[in-house]
């Protein structure tokens, strides 16, 4: 391996208390990959995407973003680093306009930092960079509005947005699509395919019309563990995802069928 | 197209701002230079010279309530050890040890301010939130007691005086006069205010608001909350200095109760009535401020229970102050709609009068009979003679209080109605227009 993976996760673990909430998990995501993350409820998902951006440090294991460690690292200097992530509960800052939203976010990649000695009116390549960002989420017309006065779909838009908005190489995006209806819904990952170009995307979701359409690898993850990783039709071919997971899936599909052809 | 046709919109709607702001940073200077030639009496400009003061603090005490959600029990603290600095420095440059033009005095309380915000904030801004105040109210307590402990330098029970004429006067200004010193603190106001406005422009002044309304994705899109907030503290510490310093120039001694818990109560309560969701908020706060510290308190000694009043129904029903409902007014009104709402403002003020009357006839007998029980049960309120022991004089008060109290009632719910009405349709033009563009 001469190359660095942009993410690696080497035997993570993570204990709340006694509870062992993930159990020794290996991932290597090449750079520029789409990797869904699915598995059932309770099975880890969100916590591993705390544990990479650094909102809870691994209780064992090493985190390598491009090959450097990160275990254990302040979420912001995990974000200077190039990892940027999204919420399942729109995480937004509530009183600021969507474009002062966007603009917070491309702040610290440009290089302001703290400044106080200098304008941000005249912080043309920020100001650009969160016009950009803007209208590639499509909310341009909603420029002025209060982020807690947009619409549902408007916030995870935004939610989205502020995540991509600094430039982060890898993006971790935690249930992006949650919540949305059928039709919101496609537009959201044409939405979400375009945000990410060239960059490494690793996203929880539960939509398996998303998580195959969207997808270069999948990662299965139940109760802690990494049951399988590997491109859809492998995963989808494989016996024991099918079991553990997709069987349940299907098993409900059939069930909800059943009922409804009884109903008629 | 779309994306060129926004920015020229974008850029004539700066343009405009552009020429509003200049009227109201010009207008806010007027004011500053005419005031004391329109109030004549030293008494007058006395409170001028205290309001431009307690703006400044009142302002500086936002950046950390309204900007960044901190809510400060102590910040009397900072604007206090700058008074005191700074009536140290006075009484150098009077003895002859520091030279230093007195006009720069107040940059030593501020620089105290800041000083003392940098090693005490430290600790302080480690917590956000209810740790957050627990500690600023802690620290303020040592301070205090610190403040008797070191007689030496805080002057003990008698405070520390000092006298402003010292060193070379320049072009003939001594600061004796008080009309002198006021223009000395007009100029620092106005320096002071179009400062802390140009923070909120800036960088860290946006992650500031940042901070305040969501401090865990801050963390996630590369920023240090303790940092922002820190950085928040030592610039509000600076400000507060400064206002210290020219109270100290102003009243000539600095007592140790500048830096209690009763100042700092003060700042808070003010900056909140005025409005903190507002930048300008905290100034109509310290004229408030000032003018019931000095005018209230000599109209009627129930004064502090005024204040307690007002404050919980400004808490109750307009939580973002006096400024908020200016600007929601100034909303409506942009839209052409405030008419319909002005004659109800005029009964509702008259049945606010009621009550004011009402209440306030009740409880200025009640302080009557508690403290000027010797002078007898008559008095006078608002010129209106009453006896305190009287039942007619009760009677009238209790009527005039509940009338006041169902008439409001009654005139509120209707009023809310409207207004409610006059918001939605606010709203479906905006969305209209949105449309539209």
């Amino acid at each position: 391996m001469s190359q660095a993976h942009a993410l690696e996760l080497r035997q993570i673990s993570k204990s709340f208390g006694k509870t062992q909430i993930i159990r020794g998990v290996d991932l290597a995501v090449k750079a520029g990959e789409r990797v869904a993350v699915i598995g059932p409820n309770g099975a880890g998902k969100s916590t591993l995407f705390n544990l990479i951006s650094g909102r809870f440090a691994p209780s064992a294991g090493e985190i390598l973003l491009d090959g450097q460690r990160i275990d254990g690292l302040r979420p912001y200097e995990i974000n200077r680093r190039g990892l940027a992530r999204s919420f399942q509960v729109s995480n937004l800052f509530s009183r600021l306009s969507v474009f002062e939203n966007l603009r917070c976010a491309v702040l610290w990649g440009m290089g302001y930092r703290y400044a106080f000695w200098r304008f941000l009116a005249d912080a043309r390549d920020a100001n650009e960079r969160a016009e950009q960002v803007m209208t590639m989420i499509r909310l341009q017309r909603r420029r002025e509005v209060l982020a807690m006065n947009l619409t549902y779909a408007e916030q995870r838009a935004l939610e989205i947005g502020i995540t991509i908005a600094g430039g982060s190489n890898v993006i971790l995006l935690d249930e992006p699509t949650a919540g949305m209806s059928h039709s919101e819904t496609a537009q959201f990952v044409e939405l979400i395919r375009e945000v990410t170009v060239g960059r490494t995307l690793l996203t929880v979701e539960h939509d398996m019309g998303v998580v195959f359409g969207l997808a270069d690898k999948i990662a299965v993850l139940v109760y802690g563990e990494v049951l399988a990783f590997d491109v859809p039709e492998a995963v989808r071919a494989d016996p024991r995802v099918k079991e553990a997971y997709l069987g349940s899936v299907l098993a409900e599909q059939q069930a909800d069928s059943v009922r409804s052809k009884g109903g008629s | 197209m779309a994306m060129a046709e926004n920015v020229a919109a974008t850029a004539v709607a700066s343009s405009r701002n552009m020429n509003w702001r200049w009227v109201i940073w010009g207008g806010y200077a007027l004011v500053l230079i005419v005031a004391p030639l329109l109030w004549r009496s030293s008494l007058s400009h006395t409170m001028l010279s205290q309001m431009g003061i307690a703006i400044v603090a009142c302002l500086a005490y936002n950046m950390l309530l309204g900007q960044g959600g901190m809510l400060s029990f102590g910040h009397a603290v900072y604007s206090g050890l700058g008074s005191f600095f700074a009536i140290h420095a006075l009484n150098m440059v009077s003895g002859g040890q520091l030279t230093l033009p007195v006009s720069l005095v107040p940059l030593v309380g501020g620089l105290a301010g800041m000083v003392f915000a940098v090693l005490l904030g430290y600790v302080t801004t480690k917590k956000a939130g209810t740790p957050f105040a627990m500690i600023t109210l802690g620290i303020g307590e040592l301070v205090f007691a610190m403040s008797l402990m070191f007689p030496g330098f805080f002057g003990g029970e008698g405070g520390i005086s000092g006298n402003r004429v010292a060193g070379k006067p320049l072009f003939g200004i001594t600061f004796g006069p008080q009309i002198e010193l006021y223009y000395l603190i007009a100029l620092y106001t106005f320096v002071c205010t179009a400062a802390m406005f140009a923070f909120t422009r800036t960088p860290l002044g946006r992650m500031l608001n940042a901070v305040r309304d969501n401090p865990e994705r801050v963390e996630f899109i590369g920023y240090d909350t303790q940092f922002v907030r820190y950085f928040a503290f030592i610039a509000s510490g600076f400000f507060m200095g400064i206002a210290g310093g020219l109270g100290a120039m102003n009243f000539e001694i600095v007592t140790a109760e500048v830096v209690g818990a009763a100042r700092s109560g003060a700042y808070l309560l003010f900056t909140f009535l005025g409005g903190a969701t507002f930048f300008f908020g905290p100034i109509i706060g310290a004229v408030l401020m000032v003018l019931a510290l000095v005018l209230l308190s000599e109209l009627t000694l129930a004064w502090l229970l005024w204040l307690g009043l007002i404050f919980t129904f400004m808490v109750m029903y307009a939580p973002g102050g006096i400024a908020s409902l200016i600007m929601m007014n100034l909303r409506v009104a942009a839209f052409g709609k405030l008419k319909p709402l002005l004659p109800w403002y005029l009964v509702l003020g008259v049945a606010a009068l009621m009550i004011l009357a009402g209440g306030g006839a009740m409880i200025e007998m009640v302080y009557h009979l508690q403290l000027n029980q010797a002078l007898g049960p008559q008095m006078k309120f608002l010129g209106v003679p009453l006896n305190a022991h009287g039942v007619g004089s009760w009677a009238a008060a209790a009527l005039l209080l509940l009338a006041g109290i169902v008439l409001f009632e009654i005139l509120r719910r209707r009023f809310a109605r409207l207004w409610n009405r006059i918001q939605e349709e606010i709203e479906d033009t905006v969305r209209q227009r949105e449309a539209a563009a």
